[in-house]
C-alpha cells in the first residue's frame, strides 16, 4: 500500500511559497485570500516497514529544524479550500526521484523495480472563496493540467473523508513491443491522413517519395530476405519523419526559392543555408586568409572557433518555444538543459562556462482575451523565467547576457533562446579536441537518463503551428541534477580518451543521433530491446523518437569500453551499449533478433528533393506621423524608461547565478548601485590568465514591420556595437544567428507565405552584407519556422525575429569598459551619426504609429567607428561607454547618468546629424533608433587623445559629466528640453518588473 | 615543513569546485585536489591525507528534498568501499584530528544539515540549526556588506577589519535555529562571525536588499567552538582578484580581493599546526 507522508513547516516558520502565492493569487487573480500554507506531500509507493517509514520522514524528508512530519495521517488543518497538485503518470519528477535515491541511501538497499516515490504540493487557502474561486485559483495559477493534476477540497470534505487519498502516478501501460506495418498504397488523402493523426508533420509529396522507396523492386527484394513485408514498419515510417522534419532537416533554409522583389525583378535562390549563411562564412574566411580563427561551423552540434593556442572556444544558441508555450516551465528548464548538450556534444566535448537567454513575450499585464489554448502571457513569463533558473543556476554554469523582448504578438508563441559557450583544450592526447570520427566496429553508447514516453514527437510537433490538440507527450521535464553528473563522469572519460565520438540526443532522439552518427562511418545496428526504459510498455518506435531528457550518444572503441562501463557505474551514470556502428550503408534497427527497421542511409539523408518555396517583396507603406514640437520631453523620457522594452530587468536577472565558476568580469549590472544595465558579459574563463570571452547579442523585432532586411541588419550591428562597448575585438569575434519565424510557406492557412518568405530572404541578405564587411563569421546558428498560433478562427503570428549573438576575445580583461558614467567633469561623446530613423522605434510605438524611416545600418562607417572606438579602449582612454539602442540618445544617457550616479549635461545642437537638415528636429536627435552609436564619456586630460584616435569617423563632443545628479539636454534651440533627477528617472525605468 | 593539502569535494551537483580550488591555490596551499565524491566513496581518495575541507558551492542532488538534504543523508549512510567505515566516519575523524572545514552556500547548508555547525559543545552530528528559503521567496545573486565579529574563534576571519563584501548567490539562504538557547549560545560564544551589514560595517540589518534573505540576527556565517570549522552563504571564492568586484571598473581597488584572506588564514594555520 502506498503510503503519504506529509511534511508541513512549524507554525512559527513563515512560509514563503505560501506568501508569494497569496500574493499571486491577489495581483493576478484579483481574488483576496487571508493566507495560504503550504505543505510537501510524498507518497511512498515502497515496500517500508513503519519503522523505515518514520526515518525516511524524520531523516532526508524533513528539516527537524523547521520542519515536522505526518505519516499516513493528514496533517492540513485550519483552510478553507486545499489544493493538491501532482504531477500526472510519466511527467519527470525531479524531487521523487532524489527521494527515492535518499531512502536507497538511509535502508542500504535501493528501491526495487517499479517502487517509486512521487510528490504533490498542498495549498491551504484561507479566505472568503467559493468553490467556483478555487477551481480559477488551482487552473489558473497552481496546475499547468497538461503536465500536472490537481484536486480541490473544501474544509467539510476534507474531515469528511479523511484527507486525501493516495495516489499513484505511476504510468500504468500494457507491456507491448508490437511492431506495425503502415500501409501505403493508398489514395493522396489517406496518405496525408496518416501524416496528420501520426504527427508525422510529412507533405504529400514526402509521403510519395516514401511510397515509391517501398515499391522499388530491389528494397522490396532486400527486405523479403529478412524477413521485412512490402510495407513500412512504424519504427521506419517515424525515423523518417523525424530525419525529415522540418526542426532537423531545415527545409525551408535549403529550399529553392523564387524571390521577387517586388520591382518585377525576380531571383532564384537555392538554399538560403548555403547562398547566405554558409557563404558569409566562406567568404570571411577566405579573405582572413592565415589569420583565420574557425574551427568548426555548420557541421557540428555547435562551432568552435580558437581561443588561444591551447583553448577553443564553443558556442551554440537554440530555441525552445513550442514546449515553453504549452509547459512554460519544463519547456524553458529543457531548453536550457537542451542546449548544454551542444556544446558539451561538440568535438570530444567541452566544458561549459556561460549561459545567456532571451525571452521575447506578450505584455505580463496582458487584460485583453486570449484564445482557449493559450495560457496568460504572465504565466509563460513566470514559468520560463522560472525554468531557465533552475536549469542554468542548477547545471552551475552562469547566466551572463541576456534581454527580455515584449510584443503582443509573442502571445501567440513565446520565444525562448538559450545559448551556451563552452571551452575545449585544443587538443586532446595528441588530437585536435573539436574533431571526432567514427571506426565500423565501434560500440553504441547510451549514457545518462532513461527512455520514457516523454518528448514524443518534439520534433515534428515543432515543424507544425501550435494547435488545440498539441500533443501531451511533446512536453518533457529537464533534469539538470542527472545532466550534470552525466558531465561530471563524461569529461573525466574523454580526458582519458575512453570514446571517440560524443553526439547528444535532442529532438528526434536516438533515431537522429544514431542516424547522424552513422553517416560518419557509413552504417549501424542498434537493439532498441537494450535501451534503459523509465517504465515498461515502450513500442520500438517509441524507443527510436523519444526525446526523453539527459542522454548522449557515444561511440566507444571496442578496446575502452570495460573501462568506459565501470567509471560509469563509480559515477553513478547509466551507460548501456545498444550496438554496433558498421559500413553497411545501412540504418538497421532490431527488437532483440528481429529487425524492426532497415533503412539506407543514402534514402534516409538525401532522399529528399528541395521544396519549391515563392517569395515576393513588396514594402509596406504605414501611415508617417506628424510631431508636433514641445517645448519639453522628460515626461517622454521617462515614458519610455518605463515601457517593457527598456525598464530594468533586475527582477529577473539577480534569479540567475551570473558569478558562478569566478570568471565574472563585467556582469550584468554596473555602476555605484549595481543596478545599471551592462551592454555586453566578459568572462575569464581560465581563472589563472586575464584573456576575457566577451559575448553580446541584438534583437529587434519590430523593425521587422518595415523590412526585415533592416531588423536583420540593426540586430547585427547591435549585437557587434554592444560586444565592442565593453571591449570585445574585431579581430577575433564570430556570430551566430537565430532565426525565428512565422510559417513562410504559401498555403491555405498562410496566404501571405510569399511576403513572410521575402521577409526571410531580405534577412538573409542582410545577414551576408553586413556579416562580411565586419570580417563576422558565422559558426553557427538554428531556425524555428512555424511560431504561429492557429485554432481555427484566430490566427497569431511572431514578428519575423533574429537573434544575432556576438562571441569573441579581448586579450586583456582588465581594460574592459562598464556602461555607467564614472566621474563628474568626464566628456561626453557621441559615435556615429544620427538620422530621422523613427521608423519602428520604441517612441512612436509609445505615440500609436510605426512610421516608415527604419534605421539603415552603415557598415563602412560602422566599422571605421568601432575600430577607432577599439584602439581608444585599448590605451585606455574611455571612462564609460553605452550603446544606444530601444529609445535613442535620451536613454542611453539617462542610463549611464543614474547607473554612475552623476548628472549629465548634453546639448543636442552638437549631435552629428547626417542626412536633410530638414529633417532634424529634437525628437529626432534625442529618441531616434540610428544604428552604430555608442555613447562614451572620457577624462578631460584625456579628451584629446580620445578625440585622435577618433578623428575620421563621425562624432562629436556633446557634453560633460556633472557633480549635480540630474540629466539636463538642451534642445537645438538652446532652450532645455529634458531635466529630470536622476532619481526620477532611475524609479521610473526600476518600477515596472520590480515585483515579477 | 608539510605540504598544505587543500581538498575540493566535487559531484551531485556541486558547482564551484574549480574555483575554490583556485582560491586554495593562491591563498597558499601547496596542493589543491578537486575529488568526486565517488573517488572518495570507492576509496581513491581519502580525506585523512588532506589538511583543508572545502564544501562549495552548488545544488547538491538538485537541493531537491530542501538544499543538501540528500547529501546530508548520503554522507551519513554511504559506506566507503573496501574500508569498514562510512563517509561521515572520515569526517568526524579529520574534526577530531584537528583539521579544518569551510562550507560556503550549499557546503554551508550541509555542514548544518548535518550537525558540524554550530555544533555546540563540540556535538558534530545534531542539527540545530537550518538554511531555508530566502523571505522574499526567490533566488537572489547580489554582493553583500559583511560585518566582522572580531572576537569570534574563527580562524577565518582573523586580521579583516570592519568587515568583508563578498556576492551571495542563493535561494535557501535564511539561518534559522531550533531555539532560543542555540542563539543565544551562538550569540555568546561568538561564532556568529558574520553578519549582513550596511556599507560601512556599523551595524548587522534585516532590511532587504542588504539582507539578502532575513536571516535570523543577521547571521551570514558562523562557526564551531574551535573556529576550525565554518560555513557561510556569501561566496569567499568568487572574489581573489579585483576584476570580479561589481564596481573594480570605477573604484580604486587592491589587486587581491577581499575574499581570499578566508584560504590565506586556513593555509597559515595549517603551515604552523602539521
Amino acid at each position: 500500500m502506498p503510503h503519504r507522508i506529509e511534511i508541513t513547516l512549524k507554525d512559527e516558520v513563515r512560509d514563503p511559497r505560501g506568501e508569494r502565492i497569496k500574493r499571486e493569487i491577489e495581483h493576478f487573480l484579483h481574488l483576496e485570500v487571508a493566507d495560504v500554507r503550504t505543505i510537501d506531500v510524498y507518497t511512498v509507493d515502497a515496500a517500508l516497514s513503519a519503522d523505515e517509514l518514520t526515518q525516511v520522514a524524520a531523516g532526508p524528508f524533513s528539516d527537524p529544524v523547521i520542519q515536522n512530519y505526518s505519516i499516513d495521517k493528514p496533517a492540513a488543518a485550519g483552510f478553507d479550500y486545499l489544493v493538491e497538485v501532482g504531477f500526472r503518470p510519466g511527467v519527470t519528477d525531479n524531487v521523487g526521484r532524489t527521494a527515492g535515491e535518499a531512502i536507497g541511501y538511509l535502508l542500504g538497499r535501493p528501491l526495487a523495480v517499479g517502487e517509486g516515490v512521487y510528490t504533490s504540493v498542498q495549498y491551504l487557502i484561507s479566505g472568503k472563496l467559493s468553490q467556483a474561486d478555487a477551481e480559477k485559483i488551482a487552473t489558473g495559477l497552481l496546475c499547468n493540467t497538461l503536465i500536472q493534476r490537481y484536486q480541490i477540497l473544501d474544509a467539510a470534505t476534507f474531515k469528511a473523508q479523511g484527507g486525501v487519498a493516495p495516489f499513484v502516478p505511476k504510468v500504468q501501460v500494457e507491456a507491448k513491443a508490437e511492431v506495425n506495418t503502415i500501409n501505403l498504397e493508398v489514395s493522396d488523402e489517406e496518405l496525408m491522413r496518416i501524416s496528420r493523426d501520426g504527427v508525422l508533420a510529412l507533405t504529400l509529396d514526402e509521403m510519395k517519395i516514401i511510397q515509391a522507396h517501398y515499391r522499388d523492386p530491389l528494397v522490396v527484394e532486400k527486405r523479403k530476405s529478412l524477413g521485412l513485408g512490402a510495407a513500412p514498419t512504424d519504427v521506419e515510417l517515424e525515423a523518417l519523419a523525424q530525419t525529415w522534419s522540418e526542426h532537423c532537416k531545415h527545409k525551408i533554409f535549403s529550399a529553392d526559392v523564387t524571390y521577387d522583389d517586388g520591382t518585377g525583378k525576380t531571383e532564384k535562390i537555392n538554399s538560403l543555408f548555403k547562398s547566405y549563411i554558409q557563404k558569409t562564412t566562406a567568404d570571411v574566411r577566405a579573405a582572413q586568409g592565415d589569420k583565420d580563427y574557425c574551427l568548426s561551423v555548420f557541421k557540428d552540434n555547435a562551432g568552435v572557433i580558437k581561443f588561444n593556442d591551447d583553448w577553443s572556444l564553443v558556442f551554440k544558441v537554440e530555441t525552445h518555444n513550442s514546449p515553453s508555450a504549452l509547459d512554460p516551465y519544463g519547456g524553458a528548464l529543457t531548453g536550457i538543459v537542451g542546449v548544454n548538450r551542444d556544446p558539451f556534444g561538440t568535438g570530444k566535448g567541452a566544458k561549459l562556462i556561460f549561459n545567456t537567454d532571451v525571452f521575447c513575450f506578450a505584455d505580463p499585464f496582458y487584460e485583453k482575451e486570449l484564445p482557449k489554448r493559450l495560457l496568460h502571457p504572465r504565466r509563460i513569463y513566470e514559468g520560463v523565467v522560472e525554468g531557465v533558473e533552475h536549469g542554468g543556476n542548477k547545471s552551475g554554469i552562469p547566466t551572463v547576457n541576456g534581454s527580455l523582448v515584449f510584443d503582443e504578438r509573442f502571445a501567440g508563441k513565446p520565444l525562448v533562446f538559450c545559448g551556451t559557450a563552452g571551452l575545449m583544450p585544443a587538443t586532446i592526447k595528441g588530437e585536435p579536441s573539436h574533431q571526432k570520427k567514427i571506426i565500423p566496429g565501434d560500440l553504441i553508447v547510451m549514457t545518462g537518463g532513461r527512455i520514457g514516453k516523454d518528448g514524443i514527437h518534439g520534433a515534428t510537433f515543432s515543424s507544425e503551428e501550435l494547435n488545440e490538440n498539441s500533443p501531451v507527450s511533446a512536453v518533457q521535464i529537464g533534469d539538470p541534477i542527472t545532466q550534470k553528473r552525466m558531465f561530471d563522469f563524461l569529461i573525466r572519460a574523454r580526458d582519458k580518451a575512453l570514446y571517440r565520438f560524443i553526439t547528444d540526443n535532442g529532438a528526434g532522439g536516438l533515431s537522429s543521433s544514431i542516424g547522424e552518427m552513422s553517416e560518419e562511418c557509413g552504417g549501424c545496428q542498434l537493439d532498441l530491446s537494450k535501451a534503459p526504459l523509465k517504465y515498461p510498455g515502450l513500442a520500438p518506435w517509441e524507443i527510436l523518437i523519444s526525446e526523453a531528457q539527459e542522454r548522449m550518444s557515444l561511440a566507444v572503441p571496442p578496446e575502452k569500453i570495460d573501462e568506459f562501463m565501470e567509471m560509469a557505474k563509480r559515477y553513478g551514470v547509466e551507460a548501456t551499449v545498444l550496438g554496433t556502428f558498421t559500413d553497411s550503408g545501412i540504418f538497421h534497427m532490431l527488437y532483440g533478433d528481429k529487425t524492426v527497421a532497415y533503412l539506407p542511409l543514402s534514402f534516409m539523408h538525401a532522399g529528399l528533393p528541395p521544396m519549391q518555396i515563392p517569395a515576393r517583396w513588396e514594402k509596406p507603406v504605414h501611415e508617417e506621423p506628424k510631431l508636433a514640437p514641445a517645448a519639453d520631453y522628460t515626461t517622454d523620457v521617462k515614458a519610455l524608461l518605463s515601457s517593457l522594452n527598456i525598464c530594468s530587468k533586475e527582477s529577473v536577472v539577480r534569479r540567475y547565478d551570473h558569478e558562478v565558476q569566478g570568471g565574472s568580469v563585467v556582469k550584468p549590472f554596473t555602476g555605484v548601485d549595481n543596478d545599471g544595465p551592462s551592454d555586453a558579459a566578459v568572462v575569464r574563463p581560465i581563472l589563472d590568465s586575464f584573456e576575457g570571452v566577451v559575448v553580446g547579442h541584438g534583437i529587434c523585432p519590430r523593425y521587422s514591420d518595415i523590412d526585415a532586411y533592416d531588423m536583420a541588419a540593426n540586430a547585427i550591428d547591435e549585437g557587434l556595437r554592444n560586444y565592442v562597448a565593453v571591449g570585445g575585438s574585431l579581430d577575433l569575434v564570430a556570430g551566430l544567428d537565430n532565426f525565428c519565424w512565422c510559417d513562410p510557406v504559401l498555403s491555405e492557412r498562410t496566404p501571405d507565405g510569399p511576403y513572410k518568405m521575402a521577409q526571410l530572404v531580405r534577412a538573409n541578405k542582410a545577414l551576408y552584407d553586413y556579416c562580411t564587411v565586419f570580417s563576422m563569421p558565422l559558426i553557427s546558428g538554428k531556425d524555428s519556422m512555424k511560431n504561429d498560433f492557429y485554432d481555427g478562427t484566430t490566427k497569431i503570428s511572431i514578428p519575423p525575429t533574429l537573434l544575432f549573438s556576438v562571441i569573441g576575445k579581448m586579450e586583456d580583461a582588465r581594460l574592459a569598459v562598464t556602461m555607467d558614467v564614472k566621474r563628474a567633469g568626464d566628456q561626453v561623446y557621441l559615435l556615429g551619426a544620427t538620422a530621422n530613423e523613427l521608423g519602428a522605434s520604441e517612441y512612436l510605438a509609445q505615440k500609436g504609429f510605426i512610421g516608415n524611416n527604419v534605421p539603415k545600418v552603415d557598415a563602412q562607417a560602422a566599422l571605421a567607428t568601432y575600430r577607432a572606438y577599439g584602439a581608444a579602449l585599448k590605451a585606455g582612454l574611455v571612462a564609460s561607454c553605452h550603446d544606444l539602442s530601444d529609445g535613442g540618445l535620451a536613454v542611453a544617457a539617462a542610463e549611464s547618468a543614474f547607473a554612475g550616479g552623476f548628472g549629465m549635461e548634453l546639448d543636442l545642437a552638437k549631435v552629428p546629424f547626417k542626412g536633410d537638415a530638414g529633417d532634424k528636429s529634437d525628437i529626432v536627435l534625442l529618441f531616434s533608433e540610428s544604428a552604430s552609436r555608442l555613447l562614451a564619456t572620457v577624462r578631460a586630460e584625456k579628451a584629446a587623445e580620445f578625440e585622435k584616435a577618433m578623428a575620421g569617423t563621425a562624432f562629436a563632443k556633446i557634453g560633460a559629466v556633472t557633480a549635480d545628479p540630474t540629466l539636463k539636454v538642451k534642445g537645438i534651440a538652446g532652450n532645455v528640453v529634458v531635466n529630470a533627477a536622476n532619481a526620477e528617472l532611475k524609479a521610473a525605468w526600476q518600477e515596472p518588473l520590480k515585483d515579477l | 615543513m608539510t605540504k598544505a593539502k587543500a581538498l575540493v569535494i566535487t559531484g551531485n551537483g556541486t558547482n564551484c569546485e574549480t574555483e575554490a580550488a583556485h582560491a586554495c591555490k593562491l591563498g597558499g596551499f601547496d596542493e589543491a585536489r578537486i575529488a568526486h565524491i565517488a573517488e572518495l566513496l570507492t576509496g581513491e581518495v581519502s580525506l585523512d591525507d588532506y589538511h583543508f575541507l572545502n564544501l562549495t558551492g552548488g545544488f547538491l542532488d538538485g537541493d531537491d528534498l530542501g538544499s543538501a538534504k540528500a547529501q546530508a543523508n548520503r554522507l551519513r549512510y554511504a559506506a566507503v568501499e573496501g574500508k569498514e567505515e562510512r563517509l561521515v566516519d572520515q569526517i568526524t575523524r579529520f574534526i577530531a584530528d584537528g583539521k579544518l572545514i569551510l562550507g560556503v552556500c550549499n557546503g554551508f547548508q550541509l555542514l548544518v544539515k548535518m550537525g558540524m555547525l554550530p555544533a555546540l559543545s563540540g556535538n558534530y552530528l545534531n542539527q540545530t540549526a537550518t538554511l531555508t528559503y530566502n523571505e522574499g521567496g526567490r533566488f537572489q545573486d547580489r554582493w553583500c556588506y559583511l560585518k566582522v565579529d572580531a572576537d569570534s574563534p574563527s580562524l577565518y576571519t582573523r586580521g579583516i577589519e570592519g568587515g568583508v563584501y563578498l556576492p551571495v548567490r542563493h535561494g535557501e539562504g535564511k539561518f534559522l535555529v531550533d531555539d532560543a538557547k542555540t542563539l543565544e549560545t551562538i550569540e555568546a560564544k561568538h561564532l556568529s562571525c558574520l553578519k549582513y551589514s550596511d556599507k560601512n560595517y556599523t551595524a548587522p540589518t534585516m532590511d532587504f536588499p542588504e539582507n539578502p534573505n532575513g536571516s535570523v540576527n543577521a547571521i551570514a556565517g558562523i562557526c564551531d567552538e574551535t573556529g576550525r570549522i565554518m560555513g557561510l552563504m556569501p561566496h569567499p571564492e568568487a572574489f581573489v582578484h579585483r576584476t570580479q568586484h561589481p564596481r573594480w571598473t570605477r573604484e580604486e581597488l587592491p589587486e587581491e580581493g577581499e575574499g581570499l584572506i578566508f584560504f590565506k588564514n586556513a593555509a597559515k594555520y595549517v603551515k604552523k599546526n602539521f
